[in-house]
Parts: C-alpha cells; sequence; structure tokens
C-alpha cells in the first residue's frame, strides 16, 4: 500500500518505463475489448447484459465503498439510486406531465444527484449510530420504508406505477438509449467512477475511512472525528449510486417502486458479495455473474423441464457456492488462486510482496 | 501543517495554567471503582512518570485524559482548557497525543502509510479526496517521522511484518504528528530488548523541550531516567508523589512494589 505513485524501490526497475508500459498487458486485452465489444455482440447483450451489468456495479460500487473500506454494510444503497431515479421523473421529463416539472436536464440531473446525496446522507447519520448487524437492520429498514411510500404516495411519487417515458436527453444528437450509445454511456460511467474510488481509496480521506474501518477508537486518537468522516462515507457512496439510479432509470425508461423494493436492494448485496469487497473491481464481477445468471437462468430451468419462474433459485444456489467456497467472493478464490502460484498471472512476475 | 523540521511550539511559553490538570477525577465501571479522586497538574514541558501495580489505574487515568472514554467525575484541564467532556479527536486537535500499551496499528499498512494518517488526523486535509503528491507538506512531516524513530529503512513493510519493536517505535512516531503539547506514552518500553530500551530513552530525551509528557513504565530504569517527577498509584488513588530519589526510597513504596500484603495482583 503506497500512498502515491511513485516507484519504490523494488518496482525501481519501471522507472524509465513510459506510463503505458507500466500496465500490464491483461489489462490493455480487457480494454480493447470493452471498446470494440460492439462488433462483436449483439444488441441485446450490449443493452441487456453489459448495459445493465455497469449500472448495478455503478450502485453497487457504493456499497463496497461502505463495507469494504468503511466496514458499514448499507442495503439502502439501492434506495438511493432510486431517489435519483425518481427526482429525475420528477423534475425532468416523463409521460406523466401532471407530476413531472419538465426542468432541461442539466437542472434536473444535478438536482436529483444532490437530492439523493443528501437522502444518504440523512441515511448514514442514522446508520452510523450502529454497528454489524444493526446497520444492516436500520438501512434494510430505511428501504423497506421508502419502497412502501412511494407506492402509497401517489401525489409525489404516482404510487404504484411510478414513472415512465423518462428519457436520456437527445445530446449531441445521439440516441442514447440506442444499443451502442447506451452501451458507451454506461461503459464510461462505470469505469470513471471505478477509477474516481480506486483514486480515493489512497487519498487521505480513503485511507482514513480504512483506519475507522479496522480501529475506530485509534483514529479518535489520532484526531479523526469517527462519526463525520463514517457519515461523509455514506454521502460519497451516494454519489456513486446516484449515478447508477439515473443510468438505471434511462435504461427502461421508467421507475416505479418495483425498481427500488427489498428485492433489488438484496441484490445489490449479492452482487457485492459475489464479487468481493476488497477492491472496487469486485461488484463489476459479481453484477456480471448477476446479470447472466439472471439472464440466462430461465432458459437452463425450462431446458431441463422446470418452471422458468424458479430463477432465483439458480441464483440463490450460486450465491450459497460462492459464499461457501469464497467468504470474501471471487476476488478472495482469485487472490487464494494467486497465492497459490506464487506469482502474478498478469505480469508473469514472481510475488515478492503482498 | 507545514511544520519543518522540527516539532511546532504552539505554546509560545505564555500560558500560565498547567498543562495537564485533573481535579478529583474518578472513574466507576459499575460498582468498581477503576480510579478515585485523582488530582494533580502537571507543569507545561514536564516530564513525569506514572508508576504503581497492575490494576491501580494508571491506563484507566489515561483513557480519562484522551478521552477515550468519560470520566464518571471530577475534571479535567488542558492548557487552562476545560476538555472533561471533550470527544477523543477535539482533545487530540488541541495538542495532546497518546500511545498505547497493546499497540494499536493498523496491520494492512505499511509504516508511511501509518504515519500519514496520523499526520492527516491533525491537519487540514483529513477529508481531502486528492491523493498526496511527491512534495505534500504532510507525507513530508511523516517521512520525517519515520526517520525521527530510525523506521526510515522498514518504511514500506506492513505493520503486520515488523517487530515488536519496531511496532512500538511506529507508536512513538504517530504519538509525534502534527504540534503535540503534551503526550501520554503507555508502557512504551514494554517487551523492549536492552538495546531498544536505550533507543527509546535516547528518543524520549531528545524531544523538543516544551513537549511535556507523562510515562507508565514499570521499568523503574527508564521512568527514572526520563522523568524529573514520579506520581505513584495504588488501587486507583495517588498514593505518593515526589522526586525520583524521594520515590525510590521512600519505605512504604518499596513495601508495595516489593510485595506487600495489598501490592501487586489486581489485575
Amino acid at each position: 500500500m503506497a500512498i502515491i505513485d511513485e516507484g519504490s524501490p523494488k518496482v525501481g526497475r519501471n522507472y524509465k518505463k513510459a506510463w503505458f508500459e507500466r500496465i500490464p498487458a491483461a489489462y490493455w486485452i480487457i480494454g480493447v475489448l470493452l471498446l470494440i465489444m460492439p462488433l462483436l455482440v449483439n444488441e441485446f447483450a450490449l443493452y441487456q447484459i453489459f448495459g445493465w451489468t455497469f449500472i448495478l456495479a455503478i450502485i453497487a460500487l457504493g456499497m463496497m465503498l461502505l463495507a469494504g473500506y468503511g466496514g458499514m454494510v448499507s442495503l439502502a444503497q439501492m434506495t438511493i439510486a432510486g431517489v435519483a431515479g425518481y427526482m429525475l421523473a420528477i423534475f425532468g421529463d416523463s409521460a406523466i406531465e401532471t407530476i413531472s416539472q419538465g426542468w432541461p436536464w442539466f437542472v434536473a440531473i444535478p438536482i436529483a444527484i444532490i437530492i439523493a446525496m443528501i437522502f444518504g446522507t440523512a441515511i448514514g447519520w442514522l446508520a452510523v449510530r450502529t454497528e454489524g448487524i444493526y446497520t444492516i437492520m436500520i438501512t434494510l429498514a430505511i428501504a423497506a420504508a421508502f419502497f412502501y411510500f412511494v407506492r402509497q404516495n401517489y401525489t409525489i411519487f404516482n404510487g404504484f406505477s411510478g414513472f415512465n417515458g423518462i428519457l436520456p436527453p437527445n445530446l449531441f444528437g445521439v440516441d442514447w438509449r440506442g444499443a451502442n450509445a447506451f452501451y458507451y454511456l454506461t461503459l464510461f460511467w462505470a469505469v470513471l467512477s471505478y477509477l474516481v474510488i480506486l483514486y480515493i481509496s489512497r487519498s487521505p480521506f480513503g485511507l482514513a475511512l480504512q483506519g475507522v474501518r479496522d480501529n475506530p477508537r485509534r483514529m479518535a486518537a489520532l484526531g479523526f472525528n469517527v462519526t463525520a468522516h463514517r457519515v461523509a462515507a455514506y454521502t460519497v457512496a451516494a454519489f456513486f449510486s446516484a449515478i447508477g439510479g439515473i443510468l438505471l432509470t434511462w435504461q427502461s425508461a421508467q421507475i416505479s417502486p418495483g425498481t427500488i423494493g427489498i428485492g433489488p436492494a438484496i441484490d445489490i448485496l449479492v452482487v457485492t458479495i459475489i464479487g468481493g469487497m476488497a477492491h472496487p473491481i469486485g461488484p463489476f464481477i459479481g453484477a456480471f455473474i448477476y446479470v447472466i445468471l439472471k439472464t440466462f437462468s430461465v432458459d437452463i430451468l425450462t431446458s431441463i423441464g422446470l418452471s422458468g419462474e424458479r430463477f432465483q433459485l439458480i441464483i440463490g444456489i450460486s450465491f450459497l457456492l460462492i459464499v461457501f467456497f469464497s467468504p470474501d467472493g471471487v476476488l478472495g478464490l482469485w487472490k487464494r488462486w494467486r497465492d497459490s502460484l506464487g506469482k502474478d498471472p498478469l505480469t508473469g512476475d514472481r510475488e515478492d510482496n503482498s | 501543517m507545514n511544520a519543518p523540521i522540527a516539532i511546532n511550539d504552539r505554546s509560545n511559553g505564555t500560558s500560565r495554567e498547567g498543562a495537564l490538570e485533573l481535579r478529583g477525577v474518578g472513574k466507576m465501571f459499575g460498582a468498581l471503582s477503576a480510579l478515585a479522586d485523582v488530582t494533580f497538574t502537571v507543569e507545561p514541558g514536564e516530564r513525569r512518570a506514572v508508576l504503581g501495580s497492575n490494576g491501580a489505574g494508571k491506563t484507566t487515568l489515561f483513557n480519562c485524559i484522551t478521552g477515550d472514554f468519560q470520566p464518571t467525575y471530577g475534571s479535567i484541564r488542558f492548557f487552562g482548557e476545560d476538555i472533561t467532556n471533550f470527544p477523543a479527536h477535539e482533545r487530540i486537535r488541541r495538542g495532546l497525543r497518546r500511545t498505547y500499551q497493546i499497540s494499536l496499528l493498523f496491520a494492512g499498512m505499511n509504516v508511511l502509510d501509518n504515519v500519514y494518517v496520523a499526520c492527516c488526523g491533525v491537519s487540514r486535509n483529513r477529508f481531502s479526496f486528492l491523493r498526496a503528491r511527491k512534495d505534500d507538506a504532510v507525507l513530508a512531516r511523516a517521512r520525517e517521522l519515520v526517520e525521527l524513530v530510525h523506521l526510515q529503512d522498514a518504511a514500506d513493510t506492513l505493520v503486520s511484518e515488523l517487530s515488536y519493536g519496531q511496532q512500538r517505535q511506529l507508536e512513538i512516531a504517530m504519538a509525534l504528528s502534527g504540534a503535540p503539547r503534551f503526550i501520554l506514552f503507555d508502557e512504551p518500553a514494554a517487551g523492549l530488548s536492552p538495546t531498544e530500551r536505550a533507543e527509546l530513552i535516547n528518543i524520549l530525551t531528545s524531544l523538543p523541550e516544551h513537549v511535556g509528557f507523562v510515562i507508565i513504565e514499570h521499568d523503574m530504569d527508564v521512568a527514572l531516567r526520563v522523568s524529573e517527577y514520579v506520581t505513584m498509584m495504588h488501587n486507583g488513588r495517588v498514593f505518593k508523589e515526589g522526586k525520583p530519589a524521594e520515590i525510590e526510597e521512600d519505605p512504604e513504596v518499596q513495601a508495595l512494589y516489593l510485595g506487600g500484603e495489598d501490592g501487586l495482583g489486581h489485575g
């Protein structure tokens, strides 16, 4: 763990290399693959598989930040995404013209994100008074309460049916709900969110958050306001989940109570745990596995003569298997496999430090 | 903090109050009185040892002073300011520092990161989302402190891979972050080898003169060499106070330390 990106003696051999030479080949391959993906797969895969994977991962990045770096498992990240989606529908355009204000996107989107962040901060302010299982319970309670509230409130949230016809702006003359455009839109925000979280993890804020997770008493004895730091983490996490929420709303062009129910709230937890919380790549792995399972389990089930409605069974069993064999998700499996090889499969270097 | 090489002096020598004043401080754990009616004043720049057997209330005293927990009664003043009800981080930001008896370090981080986090805690950029650049003042300060405790060769080593003695040294580096005015050392020499002890005495005696400290130490040799005044505690109370020589000569203290009837074993 180095705080700054300078070469320590151990990586001294990289000193003279240009920045692009320092990035392992596997990362280049993944990067190029992601960029040329529209040439490789069909529109369904672009929009439903990759688009949805990136959106779920961005929402789950909020949870990864809180749980992985902060040690606080919040089940309210989907709710925060939902708040952003609802605010976008209410302040921007939707088919429900009696409620939607029709403000331009460059006003509606920032307002939606800011309100979602305020909402996230309020949740954090309540939740940081608790620890462990109680944090999970209080955030789950908030998620459930918000779900029932929007389902019953017709004046602002349009009750059971919610909002439809929420479309992304036709910026640069592009239809952003086209498969290619939407793929690149979600890819852009996914990569940006990933890099920002990776960067923050080594900033004073991020290091201190990890310190608060490991030893809150010590952090207070170093001059950190532990409570304020935890609440701030909720605010930051809400920012990412809000971005995911806006993209999610555009993907289906609608938002309704069903989007933010208890099920979806727990799905975000499943995504985060399947992938692993130790690194921001975890939610992406988890989201990809989740989306693949959810998309194809119906076909698998019907092919073996079972009802397609049982797709949750496949997801549940996969979740159990992954958690059973690796409590720290696929990232944990990967790490153990790498350690057993004793070298970094991405660079071929022997691992001489951890 | 743009602290240059030396540790900042914020006190300016003008304050007339004691650095640390305790007035009738007590701490109850249920019916158990861990600390009872402790009153003493430590002058700025004074170095004092707190001695006493296990269970005498020494660490409880430290925890009350730093705010790890609130005293049940009594008041604590720090450079004239009543800090009795301040949360721990507010006390630290006013220049109070401490080390822990059992090292409380961040095992997953390397040495420099640990000290860097400590330096961030008392600087304005503790909420910064920007990584430290090479010329970052806080990071430079962290490097100085790592060198001050002679850990520069281990700066990139994970704390979990450090020797016990190195961990103790790291504790001290973290207590020197920012502009300390007063430091509480909780058994810094425990578990150290004789060479490491000599090193520790060296570090403690070379602290800037205006930085006072209270040291809990079982090793009389260390305690009496670094302190000018001794407070002897027993069963949560101040038992004797005096110069190191007076305390050593005191028959009651000797009885206690040589295993008098209710000396040791109050763990």
